[in-house]
């Protein structure tokens, strides 16, 4: 048994960065930022994802896609932690003229791979990364994070036919599903579940996982690098708002930053 | 003066036109922001929430028109126009039915969420699609008025809103398609704008007053169709026109306004909006004043054109 409290450190330290990151510009998605937190610790501090922050486009990396684009302070405030940019540059998230945009934009900060914010465009997006490892004969993996109400798009079931069909093993697509969007619950807003089934009908291999339990996560992110005959999709059950007591699972923190009370209270209970 | 957000009168108005009971709305996940929320409030069962599925909320919206209902679909400007285009010209469009969109979070006044999220080349799209009506109201006056008018409209309409709050001053109760108000007369040079620019328009001209700039100021909400006789007679009038608009100066009001004076009064025309960029994030005032939508600027940049 492996022991991960290194990672759950690290998970809390970014949690609480995420947040001030989020007061600080006043605005921003805290729910949806918060519920993948884990996931992005075990990918680039679990041993899953190659990468080299000092030299981002280094052609052998790994690549992550963030196709729930309005995630990116968890992914911002993790690609500092990694060492991709300086920490201080987080406390800049969404003001003019900061790398850190609203959404991620590949032009302006390194470790972002692909420019996402509206929905269903990243998954597809990393269908063409992962297949251009075939054509170039890579042997890179492509990890995307997807919504699970982002699952509503039909533009994802096209990138799944393709993924399905040109059997992209390297791509490993990774559903947040935290059971809520902007005006509710998923599947009182429109159901999309069954999610496994979907998958399956793709020709995907599915792991259905808690997206907050380490050895579950990197488990299962291994065994799915190990997959070279079809693209794997793992359906993490996540908690929105995730480590904070009065965010989690609640619609309302979806699109709002902290007050100053509310992070004051926030940070007490990540110490 | 008073300030308030062009999209809340767009769900005021929806619930007042909500008496017609063929009326429904439909959105994407986006009600709360859209605002179409206040319909579903009073109206559930007239409500439907399609997900995050703008281009299937818009064909369902046409197959409803097919059936006899009068659809309104709303989602955020860059999504509504962008994403459900295909659906927009081929069900919508090309059949000539009646629904009418609205895009909500137009422009760059969308602020934090960034260039992916600030709608700057929907008037553009939905203006080049026959038979599409663009409406993009001054304020929230004109708003409530032309979605009420909207009811009555024939064929599709797109009507623009915006997120942030921007002054009430119009004394639009009655909103006429291919009508302009002439804000203020001059004879100088014209300005014509629409949405909360026109109100932006104003202030730079009065800005102008202390430089014996005497501006016309246009508001010209009715972007497709244009109000051709108010636009001809103030070109004819000053000689030189100006436009501002929260968009890209391609394809947008001042494109439209370049097709019609180019053919019928060939005039000096300069037009204001983004110059072929994308947004970013930022504050809106941040915005505004990075790429020009103040009223200082507006003015100078008049002032230096008229001088030049
Ligand atoms: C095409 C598109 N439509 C609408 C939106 C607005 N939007 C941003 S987040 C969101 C809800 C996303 O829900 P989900 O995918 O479940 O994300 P999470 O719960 O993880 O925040 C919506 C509708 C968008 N970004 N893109
Ligand atoms: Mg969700």
């Amino acid at each position: 048994m492996d022991d991960f409290k290194n990672l759950e450190e690290i998970s809390k330290k970014i949690r609480r960065n995420i947040l001030i990151m989020l007061n600080k510009s006043g605005s921003g998605h805290s729910g949806g930022s918060l519920s993948i937190v884990d996931i992005l610790v075990s990918l680039y501090f679990g041993g899953i994802m190659n990468y080299n922050a000092k030299n981002p486009n280094w052609e052998d990396r790994d690549r992550l896609v963030l196709s729930k684009g309005h995630a990116c302070p968890a992914l911002y405030a993790t690609l500092a932690e990694a060492g991709y940019f300086d920490k201080e540059l987080l406390w800049t998230l969404r003001k003019l003229g900061s790398p850190l945009q609203g959404h991620p934009d590949s032009k302006k900060l390194p470790g972002i791979e692909a420019s996402t914010g509206s929905l269903g465009n990243g998954i597809a997006q990393a269908v063409g990364i992962a297949l251009a490892a075939k054509v170039l004969k890579k042997k890179y993996k492509v990890f995307c994070i997807v919504g699970d109400g982002e699952m509503q798009e039909g533009l994802v079931y096209e990138a799944l036919m393709a993924a399905g069909h040109y059997k992209l093993s390297n791509l490993i697509i990774i559903v947040d599903n935290n059971g809520l969007q902007i005006d509710g619950q998923v599947s009182d807003v429109m159901n999309v579940y069954p999610l496994k089934e979907k998958f399956e009908a793709f020709n995907f291999r599915v792991h259905e996982i808690s997206g907050h339990v380490y050895n579950n996560i990197i488990d299962t992110l291994t065994t799915a690098k190990r997959n070279v005959i079809s693209p794997t999709a793992v359906i993490a059950r996540t908690v929105k708002g995730m480590g904070v007591s009065f965010m989690a699972n609640r619609v309302e923190y979806h699109g709002v930053a902290p007050t100053d009370e509310e992070l004051k209270k926030a940070l007490e209970e990540l110490k | 003066m008073e300030k308030k957000a062009t999209r809340e009168a767009y769900g005021k108005a929806l619930v007042d036109i909500g008496k017609n009971e063929l009326v429904v709305a439909l959105d994407a996940d986006l009600s709360g922001s859209t605002k179409s929320a206040d319909f579903k409030k009073v109206y559930p069962n007239r409500f439907f929430n399609m997900g995050i599925a703008e281009s299937n909320m818009v064909d369902v919206a046409a197959g409803m028109a097919l059936s006899g209902l009068k659809p309104y679909a709303s989602s955020f400007a860059v999504f509504v126009t962008g994403r459900a285009f295909e659906p927009i010209r081929q069900s919508i469009c090309y059949p000539n039915l009646h629904v009418v969109l609205c895009g909500s979070h137009s422009g760059i006044s969308v602020g934090e969420d960034g260039g992916s999220h600030q709608a700057i080349v929907d008037i553009s799209l939905m203006r080049s699609l026959p038979n599409m009506k663009v409406i993009v109201p001054a304020d929230y006056k004109e708003t409530y008025a032309a979605v009420k008018a909207s009811l009555d409209m024939e064929g599709p309409v797109y009507i623009r809103t915006s997120r942030a709050k921007s002054p009430v001053f119009t004394n639009s109760d009655n909103f006429e398609l291919g009508k302009a108000q002439i804000l203020k007369e001059g004879q100088d040079a014209t300005i014509i704008a629409c949405g909360m620019m026109s109100y932006l328009a104003l202030e730079a001209a009065e800005l102008l007053k202390k430089d014996n700039i005497n501006l016309e100021v246009i508001n010209s909400a009715s972007v497709k169709p244009l109000d051709e006789d108010t636009v001809y007679n103030s070109a004819k009038k000053t000689g030189r026109v100006f436009t501002v608009e929260e968009h890209s100066i391609i394809d947008g009001l001042g494109s439209a306004v370049c097709e019609f004076l180019s053919e019928h009064h060939p005039v000096f025309v300069h037009k204001i909006g983004m110059e072929d960029v994308f947004g970013e994030s930022g504050t809106k005032d941040d915005l505004f004043c990075k790429f020009g939508f103040t009223k200082e600027a507006v003015a100078q940049r008049i002032k230096d054109k008229l001088n030049g």
